[in-house]
């Protein structure tokens, strides 16, 4: 028997495994080939397309189409990895609402977008299932990488070097290559472990050792790699996380966001996994959003955002509020949180209302408290464990160009990187860059 | 509403929408059932002689070519006439005619060129009681093989020569299916004319294959690895239809031949398109076989409402009204000039106006930074590209230039009066003006 919503403090099983099943399924199910012809047949073949100038990757959105209309969406899936390898993820978790599909003149036309996002998968999907990959390597370069992080950002430029013929040894600090992609991004997004498929898939290439449990700064240093290899790419992701800064900080039920995810995305079996009656989730971002539905869908009663600023400051995308309100999650404006309180655990927060204006955060005094058993800090990333020497921009490695570092043979991208926005999409945009940069370098 | 009455041939009919000669008019169960959902008449599936009627094939008879979402845009058959017995046809045809007396009933027919063939069937489809008949020389496929349809409607002098057995064997109205599938459709229609005929009808399908399979390289429709031409019809053919019912209705030996209009009509623009290039009545196939008969409804209330709008109160307020403009190239005035101009509050930016214009060599559309796309009067031609390739409707206009303004392309003044071709310069035939 589940234990049901009411059921108090942080427990497992609240709902029964079919109704876990049903939440955790797919948030866009995948087209089937009648849907994704209606689909394509919208585009207009855009010249110059917005849509494409709007894409990180800048992928042939029309052209891709096209070939999906005419029937071969292996060739879709071609055009779309040619530029973006990661494209069967980026398909599931882009922000299309905020990217490609905010720009198609359709939206401007109809307020109805082409729906890029699930033609793309459609057409990746196509391939992948056939078990083949496109590329082949180029002749061997002699030359050797070093990509410290196997996320996005690190994938995308290995697959890249090792295209161009170079070889590439990955270091990643975790057992599983995919970065977020298999430990951050929302379950609903990339079910039946696609992340984890996608990078067998994708080293499928060749040429690319992924050395799991090696971790830059405990054992490996950057100095060493500069000695071993021709170029090193860094693509450490943000491994830290904010404190909250509000007394009670440390009370039992109080965790970062990204650890709760992290755990329910390696979890063989939701029904073990535990979560509170009373969830109250700090934050305004994507990973606040996740952390909160996701909550929500493991069967918390009530479960409540609570974001110090206003909702056109939040940044998670009008899209994914919908998507948070629509699974019956509360979302707080122009709150900040000032305690936990509860005896050994938490039992409430305290928050406090605020004005925000041009930046500033200001409380006004009056507070509310709220039932929580479970808190989640969804606060931000941070840098943690960048190499020393590095020079920074603000919090994040400063690159100027294709990814290049204060430091000569050394590249970085992805979200450890500055500029861009956080995304899997600008993370593989970057990673590819970096990768064609230093292509040209070792080749000079 | 405006009344859609008819009177065609002096065959009275509720409205100007017939069903063609196919499928749809095969048998009672059919047309009655049509002649329920409004149809103002019918043309009977076309009927052959006496004996063993024709067989058709048992696998697929049609292949369509589609616009975007699948719509069904032309649809090509290899059937055959009714492959029904001649006397099951006769009894029901009179049995409806019976019932519906305020309908149209036009019996088509199709037998060997032997004025002894016609002969003998005329007098049995007189006695059905229905208003006239239709002489099918259009059927491109199975029957021209066997020296008919098509195979009549491609020589002037047997159109003639059967037409004017029917005059003469037959009583009622004879109306002369012509086939599209010949160079000139004025020598068909003038021999119908000359043999006595009282009408016209076009077009009849056009000879065509739709599609080839590309792995086994049979033509579509495919029976066992072999396929035929076929008979081309639906919205695709509309255009190549009205062009011809335009080239009879206005050439001096035919002109005031009435004119039953086919190929292509799906709407009631369709209708009113075809019967202000002088058609009498429409008649309808591809439609009804695409969306069923309620069709007829849309078509019905939107030609009267059109009437309404115009204030037209009989549809011969407008029937051939276009006629007088269809002219030759040669006429056309040259002193008329236009600019395209895009509706910047329409245009949703996405560049197909510049890419056609573009590639298409008049370089005239220019596109800023941040996609905002004007026409260069300086060089625009007006050829009207860009309107036609814009998925808005009404986002670019082709604005006349008054007379006294300059055509920045040219620099020449607007002129107002009329020139044409026939007496331009460049025209090395040009006749001086006296
Ligand atoms: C909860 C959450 C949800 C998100 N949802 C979306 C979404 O829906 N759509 C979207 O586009 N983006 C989303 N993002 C953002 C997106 O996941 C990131 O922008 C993207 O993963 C960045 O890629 P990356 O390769 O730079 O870093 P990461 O994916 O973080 O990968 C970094 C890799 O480096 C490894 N590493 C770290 N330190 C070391 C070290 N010292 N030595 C060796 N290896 C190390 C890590 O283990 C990890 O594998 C989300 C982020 C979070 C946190
Ligand atoms: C399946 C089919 C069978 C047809 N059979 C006949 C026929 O027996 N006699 C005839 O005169 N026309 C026949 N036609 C031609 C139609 O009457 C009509 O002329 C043609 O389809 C063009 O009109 P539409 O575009 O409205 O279909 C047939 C057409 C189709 C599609
Ligand atoms: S903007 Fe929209 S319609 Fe234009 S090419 Fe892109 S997806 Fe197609
Ligand atoms: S009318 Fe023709 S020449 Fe003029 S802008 Fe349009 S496409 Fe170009
Ligand atoms: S084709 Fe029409 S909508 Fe598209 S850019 Fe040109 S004017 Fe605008």
């Amino acid at each position: 028997m589940a234990q049901g919503q009411m059921a108090p403090g942080i427990v497992a099983g609240r709902l029964s495994s079919d109704e876990l099943a049903a939440n955790f399924d797919d948030l866009h199910p995948a087209y089937a080939p009648h849907e994704a012809a209606v689909a394509a047949d919208r585009c207009y073949f855009c010249y110059d397309a917005p849509c494409q100038t709007a894409c990180p990757t800048e992928i042939d959105i029309p052209l891709f189409i096209r070939q999906i209309q005419t029937g071969h969406p292996e060739a879709a899936a071609r055009t779309i990895l040619e530029q973006n390898i990661l494209g069967g993820m980026c398909a599931r978790v882009c922000p299309t609402e905020t990217l490609c599909e905010e720009a198609c003149v359709r939206e401007a036309a109809e307020g109805k977008p082409v729906e890029i996002g699930r033609l793309q998968r459609y057409a990746t999907d196509t391939l992948m299932a056939r078990g083949v990959h496109p590329f082949t390597r180029a002749a061997s370069t002699g030359k050797r990488v070093a990509v410290v992080g196997a996320g996005p950002a690190g994938l995308a430029c290995a697959h890249r070097l090792a295209m161009l013929g170079h070889d590439v040894v990955i270091h990643e600090a975790r057992p599983k290559a995919g970065g977020l992609n298999e430990f951050g991004i929302a379950a609903y997004k990339a079910t039946g472990g696609f992340a984890g498929a996608e990078v067998d898939w994708l080293l499928q290439i060749g040429g690319i050792t992924v050395e799991q449990g090696s971790a830059l700064g405990q054992g490996l240093t950057l100095d060493a790699l500069r000695a071993d290899y021709d170029a090193v790419f860094l693509s450490i992701g943000l491994a830290g996380v904010n404190a909250l800064r509000a007394a009670g900080e440390d009370k039992a039920g109080v965790r970062d966001a990204v650890d709760f995810i992290a755990e329910l995305r390696q979890a063989d079996d939701l029904s073990a996994l535990p979560v509170g009656r009373n969830v109250v989730v700090i934050g305004g971002g994507m990973t606040a959003i996740d952390a909160a539905v996701q909550s929500k869908l493991l069967g918390a009663e009530n479960v409540t955002v609570a974001y110090r600023r206003s909702r056109a400051e939040m940044g998670a995308s009008g899209f994914e509020q919908d998507l948070a309100a629509s699974k019956g999650v509360r979302l707080m404006f122009n709150v900040m949180p000032v305690a936990v309180h509860g005896n050994g655990a938490a039992v409430e927060i305290e928050l406090e209302y605020t004005t925000s204006a041009g930046g500033s955060v200001t409380g006004t005094g009056e507070t509310v408290r709220l039932a929580a058993d479970q808190v989640f800090k969804a606060i931000g990333q941070t840098l943690r464990g960048a190499p020393e020497g590095l020079e920074l921009d603000g919090r994040k490695i400063k690159v100027e160009g294709a990814g290049r570092t204060s430091v000569p043979g050394v590249w970085a991208g992805g979200d450890c990187a500055s500029g861009g926005e956080d995304l899997t999409v600008t993370a593989v945009a970057e990673g590819r860059d970096a990768a064609m940069d230093i292509h040209a370098q070792l080749s000079a | 509403m405006a009344d859609l009455k008819t009177n065609f041939l002096g065959i009275e009919s509720p409205n100007p929408f017939w069903l063609a000669s196919a499928p749809p008019t095969d048998k009672e169960y059919n047309v009655r059932r049509a002649f329920e959902a409004g149809w103002g008449g019918v043309v009977w599936k076309t009927l052959g002689s006496e004996g063993p009627p024709v067989v058709n094939v048992n696998g697929p008879r049609y292949g369509a070519i589609y616009g975007a979402d699948r719509r069904l845009l032309g649809l090509n058959n290899i059937e055959l006439i009714t492959d029904r017995p001649l006397e099951t046809n006769l009894e029901e045809i009179a049995r409806v005619k019976a019932d519906y007396p305020d309908r149209a009933v036009i019996v088509s027919i199709m037998v060997p060129c032997e004025e002894a063939a016609w002969k003998a069937i005329l007098p049995r489809v007189a006695e059905t009681g229905a208003d006239g008949i239709e002489l099918n020389f259009g059927c491109p496929h199975g029957m021209s093989e066997r020296g008919m349809g098509a195979a009549v409607g491609q020589v002037p002098e047997y159109i003639e020569m059967v037409t004017r057995w029917c005059k003469t064997h037959y009583d009622k109205p004879v109306i002369v299916k012509l086939t599209p599938n010949i160079t000139d459709i004025r020598y068909p229609a003038r021999a119908a004319r000359n043999g006595g005929a009282d009408a016209v009808s076009l077009i009849n399908t056009i000879s065509s294959i739709t599609s080839v399979n590309l792995d086994n390289f049979s033509p579509e429709p495919s029976i066992d690895g072999k396929g035929s031409h076929g008979g081309y019809c639906g919205p695709a053919v509309k255009p190549i239809a009205m062009n011809m019912v335009a080239e009879i209705a206005r050439d001096p030996e035919t002109q005031g031949l009435p004119i039953s209009g086919i190929g292509g009509v799906t709407t009631w623009r369709d209708a009113a398109e075809f019967m202000s290039l002088g058609c009498g009545t429409v008649q309808v196939c591809t439609a009804a076989m695409t969306y069923g008969f309620r069709v007829v409804e849309e078509m019905k209330s939107g030609l009267s409402q059109w009437m309404d709008e115009k204030g037209y109160t009989s549809v011969d307020d407008f029937i051939g009204r276009a006629v007088p403009n269809v002219t030759d190239w040669q006429y056309l005035n040259l002193n008329y000039v236009a600019k395209a101009k895009i509706d910047q509050d329409q245009c949703i930016k996405c560049g197909r106006c510049y890419a056609a214009c573009e590639d298409t060599s008049h370089q005239a559309i220019s596109m800023s930074e941040d996609r905002v796309f004007e026409v260069m009067d300086d060089e625009c031609v007006a050829c009207n590209l860009c309107v036609d390739v814009c998925p808005i409707e009404g986002c670019i206009s082709m604005v006349p230039m008054q007379p006294g303004e300059t055509d920045p392309r040219t620099g020449k003044v607007v002129q107002a009066d009329y020139a044409n071709w026939t007496t331009h310069p460049n025209n090395p035939m040009a006749r001086a003006a006296e």
